[in-house]
């Protein structure tokens, strides 16, 4: 086992002894090394002005993979192995600012400034993805980079002129390192996993599933962690202490994606953003919703299995993946288990897992012929927030009789939970405005949902019933039939 | 100075601004406008200088990471952190306050209490001593500063401060508008009337008549810089401050207070913010004075930078209103009488609440005539954060008000609003110019500009083809709106209309400005390098902007009230005019020319033939010992206002403007996008095109946003519950309008002399956000085939427009079966 966390920032090669394991990447950017220039704007993952890029390899096609990510809740020791950069490693050698930074400074994108470097971050990278695809980014694109990062000041406007100018600009000086950066990741990539123990903490980088299992069973309390978008908040905001951290983002066999022909089997340290294109694969159905959840430097850290493993009643990734069928594969020391996901949600807060168990992977199984499916997410704003009401439907229709509904909802209940009611109004009958009136008005028999900030349980409950109709209108009505404003131009998310 | 301008390619000046937003201002239009507005007769402009697009001064320092805010500034040796302890009560007496904990924790140097101010325990900004620093017996908000904890680490201060333990006694807490009126809780501010005629009379003579009442809420500033000030003790009770402030002088004021010591010993200064809009007006003090007083007493450094729940917890935000309306009218649409009461929440102190409930009754009218008309005031006290200044300044509320009466006077009608806009609008030197605090509006254009608006983005075929729309949409509605702002320009406080500063010449030829304004964002100190530009022809790299500081120019005015420009601006000029009428009668005498052949052009010097570079001149004059320094003064001239008679000329002039919204709207679940915006906006003879556009664009988003996701939540005990980003929704990326086209009035020269003529730009377009709020309501109305007038109250979320929605099915139902009975 090795005892430091190593990863290069900028051109210098860091190795740090003694790390705690919940110091954020920010306040180490910032207080230890002096790089001001990545702000702090809200320590909780929601505005981007800290964002920073991390360079990793990918895990299956092998070439680079540029992520901008929040660094006030990364933990310093996820970045192990990687090459980051932050906003002051932009301009060339020779002072020349990167396109990114001309573009916002030609387009006039920056006013007071201070949420500047975390959208020139969040360009770069987009840049970045998009590659040679320049012709095919929509608009729709460039609010999906950008959604993750917060300006008070401009409107967003002259950074949308910018994005488009500096998709077209020439090379920056990163292309002429791409060589030099992949020797650097190699030279990192040791297969061996990092222990540090401190006196007040410890943290633990296992580096195999079957390492991470002696671990959690040798300290059950210690605290799994893959992309910190929730645990960091923990961290930052309730100034909870972490005794020990077991860093799972990069275990190998916890990275898989495998798409067959019966399903897609995503492993438990696959973020969102990787996560999209098997689920995809799977369910074409899924893809505006999925855009929807957080938003891309969020998606860029946070794992699909890491929202279902901290079982909030709120979160995205639950009722779409309970109405796709989906079964959760469990570890714990050498013994697998298999369970549909609906069951591991046992009430608020209480989930179907040991402490020394870990989640390996949620597998989605290719939908059975006849199946008609829907994501709906509804929130106060568009991009980067929580849903007040979420939801996963899917009907199986054969002889034009209902045979299976399963309408799960998040914001609903305790738990991720499914609309039995309404789901039994539906089963065994057709699909048509008699069985959608019965199933709406089964809603209020299956929900008692709370008010809270996001809102009420009359919203709640009128949404639920409400998606249950959009459902109905976009399954069986005419291709012109309209049920959403977010469609209105057909805006693709192609990059 | 140059930030390696040689490595960036930009050119200078007018650069890379999509040419369909850049049109407002032609080189020509600058020349001619240069003839008549310049002293000397200067013809040939430097390339970005004033009345020209050019760059933000800092965005290259901004992209690449290099501007420095509070907490980017190097840190002095042994500096300490601080973090505020706060109440988790909103009304209560302090019974016993345990502090064992928090002193024995890891770092901690001192935990600071009232006790431990050696000064007076108020930052009443107003001289109400009604706002005490921390809390002595009794706490009256949720989030109200305690104490104080000062350690070796920002963490550790963090930790120690969760430690301590707090006893309190509940007392009764009022928490809103309506409680506060049914307990008859006082006023934090005197009430405001301000009429003409006898509104009662007008209103039960009018042909017809509506009331109602609606409710618009609040708004978190979300500078995305928190607050944050660091404390640096000097020599003999010497303080420097760096404060993310908008009025040093007050910061500088505050701290007097606090500490006991003359303004003389206290220094703030400021560089810029990381934004502000009113947030940092009054509500740095706090800040600034807790790390002044930690530095005082410890002898060390100390800085305090909020986290940003408790920035959120702790500060004032934009006022919600309840504003109860009666309206008469004619068939026509023709107003005749209003009587409005705008009641406020303002939180525990009086803060800015005064002027800013004044500033809803003097936009209560927005743009249009009222013949006879009663406004009244009513700033309550309430057991929440003290509300405070916020980008229009209570305008914004005023206006809200104005325009539901213009929307119940169509519906009731049947009339387009637009019409019944036009026809309400003030009428310059006709006798429909007055309006209810007895100033005559000048120079009304908001007809003109609407007209314009609406014929330039095809107003009327699009409402047209939306109705025909709804007609066949089920579930979408799309709704459009055309909404104009009149916005009075000038602090309300006349005092307050005065500005410094301070220009020195270096025997190099460099010049360093110097002013009384503060830089958040809006470019103000690109537009004060650019005056100086303009008049002395040097190109940007000769003209350094140093930060606000109270040591250079003292006692001056926040930068607020959109005055930034227009008040330093004057007196930048003030000061280079000085020190160039000293230039021009050296030159004339040392070359033996007449003066009027001396001017300043961008290859030099020109006197009579000879062209003498600039720092030649400079360097000459210095050997002939003339003063290559001066100050600058502006005093806003014709403003005067009298609260108590509710008359007078409280604005110089009005910024005007209109905007077209179009929005969808999901009735199904409350969803709402902005299809498309069009805005045309009154900059008078711009200062910087490029900026105005920007500050237009990015206005509009921010009044959208608080009228429609922007919601502030507190539960039952008083407790914000919206309180970071992750629970408070500012716009995203996403939710601009997805056609957004914005334009500055062309040739349209400020009819009073300002500077270049050019109009404030900072709060005005704030107003624009509005035709959103008014575009859904369209919508809305179409579920009752436009029958009712929606009375939408903002923030419109989507459950507030599917309770909407779901209002005005039942009535179309109920007329459908009353029709069928």
């Amino acid at each position: 086992m090795r005892d430091t966390i190593r990863f290069w920032l900028g051109d210098e090669y860091i190795v740090l002894h003694d790390v705690l394991p919940s110091v954020t990447a920010l306040d180490w950017l910032r207080e230890t090394r002096g790089r001001t220039g990545t702000k702090e704007g809200c320590n909780e993952g929601d505005c981007g002005a800290c964002a920073i890029i991390i360079v990793r390899r990918n895990a299956c096609a092998g070439h680079l993979s540029w992520n901008a990510v929040n660094a006030c809740i990364q933990f310093l020791p996820m970045l192990d192995g990687a090459q980051i950069y932050t906003v002051e490693d932009l301009r060339d050698p020779s002072g020349v600012l990167h396109p990114v930074q001309c573009a916002m400074v030609n387009q006039h994108g920056s006013q007071c400034g201070f949420c500047t470097p975390g959208f020139v971050m969040s360009m770069v990278a987009f840049r970045k993805r998009v590659g040679s695809m320049i012709d095919q980014v929509t608009d729709a694109d460039i609010d999906d980079a950008l959604a993750g990062n917060l300006c008070r000041c401009t409107g967003y406007a002259p950074i949308v002129r910018a994005m488009r100018q500096a998709l077209v600009a020439g090379p920056d000086r990163f292309d002429a390192e791409i060589k030099k950066i992949g020797e650097r990741l190699t030279m990192m990539e040791s297969g061996e996993g990092v222990s540090i123990a401190t006196k007040n903490a410890r943290l633990t980088i296992p580096a195999s599933a079957d390492e991470l299992a002696v671990t959690l069973m040798a300290d059950p309390a210690s605290r799994i962690v893959a992309g910190a978008t929730d645990v960091g908040l923990w961290v930052t905001k309730l100034g909870r202490t972490l005794p020990h951290v077991v860093f799972i983002g990069h275990i190998p066999e916890l990275r898989k994606i495998t798409v067959t022909e019966d399903g897609a089997t995503i492993g438990a340290a696959v973020t969102w953003s990787e996560a999209e294109a098997p689920l995809c694969a799977v369910y074409p159905e899924m893809r505006d919703t999925l855009r929807r959840v957080a938003a891309r430097p969020v998606r860029n850290s946070a794992t699909l299995c890491g929202n279902i493993a901290n079982g909030s009643p709120i979160g995205d990734g639950p009722p779409l993946l309970i109405a796709a069928d989906a079964e959760l594969i469990l570890r714990r020391g050498d013994k697998k288990r298999r369970i549909p996901l609906e069951g591991f949600f046992i009430d608020y807060g209480v989930q179907d897992r040991a402490s020394d168990e870990f989640i390996e992977a949620v597998f989605v199984p290719v939908p059975k012929a006849g199946t008609m499916f829907r994501g709906y997410k509804i929130s106060k704003r568009f991009d980067q927030d929580i849903s007040a009401v979420m939801a996963g439907f899917s009907l199986i229709i054969s002889d034009g009789i209902i045979r299976k509904a399963c309408l799960a909802f998040g914001g609903m209940a305790s738990t991720p939970k499914r609309a039995a009611a309404a789901e039994a109004a539906l089963t065994g009958n057709p699909w048509d405005a008699a069985a959608l009136a019965a199933a709406r008005d089964a809603i209020s028999q299956d929900f008692a949902p709370l008010s809270d900030l996001r809102a009420t349980s009359w919203y709640r409950l009128e949404v639920a019933r409400n998606l249950l109709t959009r459902f109905y209108v976009e399954t069986t009505g005419s291709d012109t039939a309209q049920v959403s404003v977010w469609s209105i131009h057909g805006e693709a998310v192609n990059v | 100075m140059s930030e390696s301008d040689s490595a960036f390619d930009l050119g200078a000046g007018m650069v890379g601004l999509s040419t369909e937003v850049i049109d407002g201002t032609t080189a020509e239009a600058t020349a001619l406008d240069s003839r008549t507005a310049s002293h000397d007769g200067t013809l040939k402009l430097v390339e970005g200088s004033a009345s020209q697009s050019q760059r933000h001064e800092s965005s290259i320092l901004h992209v690449s990471g290099g501007a420095a805010y509070i907490d980017d500034l190097p840190e002095p040796k042994g500096l300490l952190h601080l973090v505020p302890g706060l109440s988790t009560k909103a009304h209560a007496r302090i019974l016993a306050m345990d502090m064992e904990a928090v002193r024995a924790a890891p770092g901690v140097v001192l935990v600071l209490t009232a006790e431990d101010i050696p000064g007076h325990n108020d930052v009443s900004p107003v001289g109400k001593h009604d706002e005490p620093l921390l809390a002595e017996d009794i706490v009256s908000y949720y989030g109200q500063m305690i104490f104080a904890v000062v350690a070796e680490t920002r963490a550790q201060a963090r930790a120690a401060v969760r430690l301590a333990k707090i006893e309190y006694e509940d007392l009764p807490a009022i928490l809103d508008i309506a409680q506060s009126r049914a307990a008859g809780s006082p006023l934090v501010w005197r009430s405001l009337t301000m009429s003409r005629g006898d509104a009662e009379a007008a209103l039960s003579r009018a042909p017809r008549r509506i009331s109602g009442s609606l409710s618009v809420g609040g708004q978190e500033h979300f500078y995305l810089e928190g607050q944050a000030a660091m404390a640096v003790p000097g020599e003999e009770g010497e303080m420097r401050i760096w404060s993310s402030t908008q009025h040093p002088t007050e910061t500088q004021l505050m701290v007097t207070h606090v500490l006991n010591c003359p303004g003389a010993l206290v220094t703030v200064e400021v560089r810029r913010m990381g934004g502000g809009f009113g947030g940092k007006e009054t509500q740095a003090n706090g800040p600034a004075c807790l790390a002044a007083l930690a530095a005082s007493l410890t002898g060390q450094a100390t800085k305090l930078r909020l986290d940003r729940d408790d920035d959120m917890v702790i500060t004032g935000k934009r006022h919600d209103f309840v504003i109860d309306y009666d309206v008469g009218f004619d068939d026509d649409g023709r107003i005749y009488a209003v009587d409005m009461v705008l009641a406020a929440r303002c939180g525990w102190s009086a803060d800015l609440s005064g002027p800013v409930t004044d500033r809803a009754l003097f936009h209560a009218d927005n743009a249009y005539y009222y013949p006879t008309v009663r406004l009244r005031s009513e700033p309550l006290k309430t057991n929440t954060q003290s509300n405070t200044a916020y980008r229009g300044f209570g305008g914004p509320q005023g206006i809200v008000g104005a325009e539901r009466l213009i929307e119940e006077i169509a519906y009731a009608t049947g009339l387009d609003p637009l019409d019944v806009r036009l026809r309400n609008t003030y009428e310059t030197g006709t006798p429909r110019d007055l309006t209810p605090y007895h100033m005559n509006v000048e120079d009304s254009i908001a007809a003109d500009i609407m007209k314009t608006l609406a014929e330039d983005c095809d107003y009327k075929d699009r409402r047209k083809a939306i109705r025909a729309f709804n007609g066949k949409s089920h579930f979408i509605r799309r709704g459009i709106a055309l909404l104009p702002v009149k916005f009075g320009i000038a602090f309300t406080a006349t005092h307050y209309n005065q500005a410094g500063a301070l220009v020195h010449i270096y025997t190099d030829g460099s010049v360093q400005v110097n002013h009384g304004g503060c830089e958040m964002g809006q470019g103000l100190h690109t537009k004060m390098v650019q005056i100086v530009m303009r008049e002395f022809a040097l190109e940007a790299d000769r003209v350094r902007i140093t930060a606000t500081n109270t040591g250079k120019v003292p006692n001056t005015s926040a930068t607020a009230a959109s005055s930034g420009a227009d008040l330093n601006g004057m007196a930048v000029l003030d000061a280079v005019r000085k020190i160039k009428t000293r230039l021009v009668i050296f030159a004339a005498e040392h070359w033996s020319i007449p003066q009027e052949q001396i001017s300043f052009t961008p290859e030099g010097v020109l006197a009579g033939k000879i062209l003498i570079p600039f720092p030649d001149l400079i360097k000459a004059a210095y050997f002939a010992r003339i003063s290559l320094s001066s100050n600058g003064f502006y005093k806003t001239p014709k403003i005067h206002w009298n609260p108590d008679t509710g008359r007078g000329r409280p604005f110089l002039y009005f910024a005007y403007g209109a905007s077209c919204s179009e929005v969808a709207v999901d009735t199904l679940t409350g969803e709402m996008r902005i299809e498309r915006v069009d805005i045309l906006h009154d900059a008078g003879q711009s200062l910087n095109p490029a900026i105005d556009i920007g500050q237009v664009e990015g206005a509009f988003v921010q009044g959208a946003g608080w009228l429609t996701t922007e919601e502030l939540v507190w539960d039952a005990s008083g407790r914000l519950r919206t309180h970071a980003p992750s629970t408070y929704k500012i716009p995203g990326c996403s939710d601009r309008p997805r056609i957004f086209n914005v334009r500055l009035l062309d040739n349209a020269p400020n009819q009073e002399e300002t500077i270049f003529r050019s109009k404030a730009v900072g709060e005005p377009p704030f107003v624009h956000g509005l035709s959103v709020l008014h575009a859904i309501s369209d919508a809305l109305a179409s579920l009752d085939d436009y029958h009712t007038c929606p009375r939408l109250d903002a923030p419109a979320t989507p459950e507030t427009i599917l309770r909407c929605a779901s209002r005005l099915r039942a009535e179309a139902s109920g007329r459908a079966a009353a029709g069928t009975a």
